[in-house]
């Protein structure tokens, strides 16, 4: 099987996000430091070139590349895509922040590779490509988290480097485990070794392994790190670290369990996607800073996208709801981040006072953003929420459809205390930076377009995934 | 012909958007007017071509078709009327905006936004659709409360009656996701949910689902004790955002109970409909004495409105509890409380409008500010002693029609009830003739500015031209009911068959 099907052809938007970091880094070692935007615009059109191949790609066939290590089929096509369109969304929210700054190169070489790390997390079809995935795109982060060397930013990098460290040795021995029961790494192999391995050592192995995916994305328990990476870092930087791992550590975590694991285990996933989307709401409700409030919202979002994780193979709506929730919370959570990153002086929700009057197209889209993670009508949150439920009742799981819209409910309060000062009088002017207030109308019109186009979308994310 | 109906207006403001600064607010004005015209036109084409049983001018396409969401809209005999009214409001304020000087471009593209939405509302066959209609027609007259309202407190009013209604839409969307999840296949058609009736079997879920439903519905339209945001909003709204806020947009949630509620969950509505009327009179007795406390003309009404939304809740609460074979009661209290809604549009917005012309001459909405107005303006006297006979329900206007008909209907599903609302008359009969007392009789008092006594002019013929028309076909209606009847009975009939499975 080997030597037949090592087809670097298959890999190119991998391969042009790798490139553009490569001769960016190197490019911007030699140039001035105002002339660093070059960089950026290199791996912007890397990024469209990827989208372009993405495209081409998603038209070919399904296949296995590189033995069986890296499945090219919907859930990649559709990680590559979001993926691509959060890095170029990354990289205009980003310019205000970071134009003319000493490490501006540094900044979009770490973007790039974060990024690669998570399509491969996506893709990855082995548990050893799975854990290179991990730490690909993890350590670009961790740099990045530490990106502008403040105090809380350095507190931030440290301990998202801990627990990262800690639970990527996790993951490893859950690696370990697997392979010393199930006798393979490759995930179609896996499935059948498991399938006679001793339960409990699996169960150990599995929960070892979920460890470093929960907290790649994020998720209860594995959630320590994101409210102070989110609040402590700038908001540019917040919003990747809230966004992109999450697209390939998702998907990791359903390929995962569909693919390679074969007793299922909804029910701990179930409880674990309780458990995020409550705690993260809970800890939401009396946040000031918004920052922080949108850190632990995205803890809650996580929850929301775990309950498709529990359903994955049960219910025919779970593959199209995870791959369009995670597009949509995708563009929503950085037109959020966006608005945050536009108002640099606003860091509490009361700086947001008056907001509408001085400033309403801005004030439009973040109620736009906002009301998307709640999952308003039309926005394409609100179309990925549905078929998530209805992939859990279908799944048998009705129970987690209940939490997850008492959750939804409950998670407006928090929301709405942002807004509210937003449509209130008084407070103070305050500069707006172009950029990412380009990129918060973008997004908020994109999510509403998205969720109105819904309806040709889903049916795009329906093919299986290869093993 | 329904989409061209509803997004006319949306696709003229959009023209009208791309038109430079420069052209006069007039243009604007004049460009509403004529959409409310073709509109008008269009939607009696579609009266003079109904025909009774199920829905006309069906249209279907798929949207979402994996989440069972599509486009669909159709007319029968429940929204047609109030779609005319609808049209025929917008019209008035149309021509009663013609003496606005605001920003005119942004208030008129407001407005036709605003009117698309709301007769979106009405011909939706899909909850979404439904649901966003409900949603927008919520974000657009926040605009307009807080940009055209009268300063300060009007956007702190706006805001309280968006966060407030939203909330209430947000329950709305919660029943509406409960219905979808309990439907095999999963819809959202508001058609197929009817003929499937999914939560026949009753039990805890189906309580909820009508629960969630009838808590945002019961936000809208407001009953007690979800009415306190419609006074400040009322207060404080321009005297078209009123009008419209209470003559289409309550009907929002009113029009929802007999679209959705009844027909979608017709055996939870028989266990609760005692609930309805319940409600419905709190709110027919409460409504009417805070009114009759009130010394601000506009707040007043306000506060009417809530107890003419009781009747309306009452009327549909009695056809859910008439299980009995009594076919026509069952049909005479929905026909009246769909009747209701029409008049109660027509009635208030004229009422709103004509609260506008006096703030506009002196700045105040204080009945005690004013005194002896009959004098100095008779033709507007008149005509607001006209809205207000219609509105308490004097014989011969359409207010008659629709309340005898609800009080008979109901009486035999709930005598008790139908008695204590009978008062809710007497009570707004005598605090229409307090107001009318107070503002038009004894001797001649204006507010005065500072140093020079007001001019108070009568009405003007822009002002006379958007109300009149508005009375005059409340006055068709209570002489002659037949064409409107015609149009409801068909429907509320097949409305009563769906509740009684």
């Amino acid at each position: 099987m080997t030597g037949m099907n090592e087809n670097p052809g298959a890999l190119v938007p991998e391969l042009l996000l790798l490139g553009g970091a490569v001769v960016g880094l190197l490019l911007g070692a030699w140039l001035p430091r105002r002339r660093q935007w070059l960089v950026r615009l290199l791996a912007a059109v890397a990024a469209v070139a990827g989208l372009l191949a993405t495209a081409v790609a998603a038209t070919g066939p399904d296949q296995v590349v590189f033995g069986t290590s890296y499945a090219v089929d919907t859930p990649t096509h559709a990680t590559r895509a979001v993926v691509l369109v959060a890095v170029l969304v990354a990289l205009a929210l980003s310019v205000d922040g970071t134009r003319g700054h000493r490490r501006e190169t540094e900044f979009v070489v770490l973007l790039q590779l974060a990024a690669l790390g998570a399509v491969l997390l996506g893709g990855a079809n082995d548990l050893l490509l799975l854990f290179a995935a991990f730490l690909l795109a993890s350590v670009p982060l961790y740099a990045l988290a530490g990106w502008d060397k403040s105090g809380p930013g350095v507190e931030a990098a440290m301990k998202y480097y801990l627990s990262g460290a800690l639970l990527g040795v996790t993951m490893l021995a859950g690696t370990v485990l697997l392979l010393g029961v199930g006798r393979s790494t490759a995930y179609a192999p896996l499935r059948d070794g498991l399938a006679t391995a001793p339960a409990p050592v699996v169960a150990v192995g599995l929960v070892a392994l979920l460890a470093g995916l929960l907290f790649k994305i994020g998720a209860v328990p594995g959630h320590f790190w994101v409210p102070d990476v989110t609040d402590g870092t700038p908001p540019a930087v917040a919003a990747i670290v809230t966004t992109l791992p999450k697209i390939g550590g998702l998907v990791a975590a359903y390929r995962l369990l569909l693919v390679a694991i074969p007793a299922d285990w909804p029910l701990l996933v179930a409880v674990l996607a309780t458990a995020s989307m409550t705690l993260g709401n809970l800890a939401a409700f009396f946040q000031t800073s918004v920052q922080r409030l949108l850190a632990y919202s995205t803890i809650s979002q996580v929850g929301y996208l775990l309950v498709v994780v529990a359903v994955a193979g049960r219910a025919a709506q779970a593959q199209p709801a995870l791959l369009f929730y995670l597009a949509g919370y995708a563009v929503t959570n950085l037109g959020a981040f966006a608005v945050v990153a536009a108002l640099p002086g606003a860091r509490t929700l009361d700086d947001h006072r008056g907001l509408a009057r001085r400033r309403p197209a801005l004030a439009v889209a973040l109620a736009v953003c906002l009301f998307g993670l709640v999952g308003t009508p039309p926005t394409a949150v609100f179309v990925g929420k549905l078929t998530m439920f209805t992939a859990a009742v279908d799944g048998g799981f009705a129970w987690l459809a209940v939490v997850a819209v008492v959750n939804t409910v409950a998670s407006v309060f928090y929301y709405l205390r942002w807004l509210a000062p937003v449509f209130r009088d008084g407070g103070a002017a305050r500069e707006v930076a172009p950029w990412p207030a380009g990129v918060a109308y973008a997004c908020a019109t994109g999510s509403v377009v998205l969720g109105v186009a819904g309806g040709a979308a889903l049916p795009l994310l329906a093919g299986a995934p290869l093993s | 012909v329904l989409s061209v109906i509803v997004f006319l207006p949306a696709a003229v403001a959009a023209v009208l958007l791309a038109l430079p600064r420069s052209v006069p607010g007039r243009v604007f004005v004049g460009a509403w007017i004529a959409v409310c015209v073709v509109d008008l036109a269009l939607v009696a084409a579609a009266w003079v071509g109904l025909e009774p049983g199920g829905f006309r001018h069906e249209q279907r396409v798929a949207w979402i078709p994996s989440a069972g969401i599509s486009y669909h809209v159709g007319v029968d005999g429940l929204s047609l009327p109030l779609m005319a009214m609808t049209t025929v409001l917008f019209g008035a304020c149309a021509v009663f905006a013609l003496r606005e000087t605001r920003r005119v471009r942004a208030y008129v593209t407001l407005f036709l936004a605003l009117q698309t939405v709301s007769l979106g509302l009405f011909v939706a066959l899909d909850l979404i659709l439904f649901f966003l209609f409900f949603d927008l027609s919520i974000v657009f007259m926040y605009f307009v409360i807080a940009g055209w309202g009268h300063g300060e407190r009007a956007r702190a009013a706006a805001l309280t009656f968006f966060l407030y209604t939203f909330l209430g839409s947000l329950a709305l969307l919660l029943g509406f996701i409960l219905l979808y999840l309990s439907a095999t296949p999963h819809t959202f058609d508001i058609v197929e949910l009817a003929a499937a009736d999914p939560l026949a079997a009753g039990g805890p879920y189906a309580a909820l689902t009508l629960l969630a439903i009838g808590v945002g519905l019961a936000v809208k339209t407001p009953t007690v004790p979800f009415h306190t945001w419609l006074p400040p909003a009322h207060t404080e709204a321009p005297a078209t955002g009123s009008a419209i806020l209470a003559g289409v947009l309550l009907k929002m949630g009113t029009y929802g109970f007999v679209r959705i509620a009844m027909p979608i969950l017709p055996g939870a509505w028989r266990q609760y409909a005692m609930v309805a009327v319940v409600v419905g009179v709190v709110s027919v007795l409460y409504g009417a004495l805070v009114a009759l406390a009130q010394t601000d003309v506009k707040r007043m009404i306000a506060y009417t409105s809530v107890n003419h939304m009781g009747y309306v809740l009452l009327g549909v609460g009695a056809a859910g509890l008439l299980t009995g074979p009594d076919e026509q009661a069952r049909q005479l209290a929905t026909t009246g409380a769909v009747t209701q809604m029409v008049s109660h549009g027509l009635i208030t917005g004229a009422l709103f409008l004509l609260t506008g012309v006096l703030y506009e001459r002196g700045r105040t909405y204080d009945m005690a500010a004013w005194s002896g107005l009959a004098a100095r303006t008779p033709v507007f006297a008149g005509v607001f002693a006209v809205a207000a006979f219609a509105s308490l329900g004097l014989p011969g206007l359409s207010g008659f029609i629709a309340e005898f008909q609800i009080f008979t209907g109901a009486l035999p599903a709930a005598p008790v009830a139908t008695a204590l609302a009978v008062t809710g008359i007497l009570v707004t009969a005598a605090l229409f003739l307090v107001a009318l007392q107070r503002l038009f009789l004894g001797p001649l008092r204006v507010p005065d500015a500072p140093g020079t006594p007001r001019p108070v002019p009568d009405l003007h013929l822009s002002e006379a031209v958007a109300v009149v028309p508005l009375l005059a076909l409340a006055t068709v209606i209570g002489v002659l009911p037949r064409f409107l009847l015609d149009v409801i009975e068909p429907a509320s009939r097949v409305l009563g068959d769906l509740v009684l499975r």
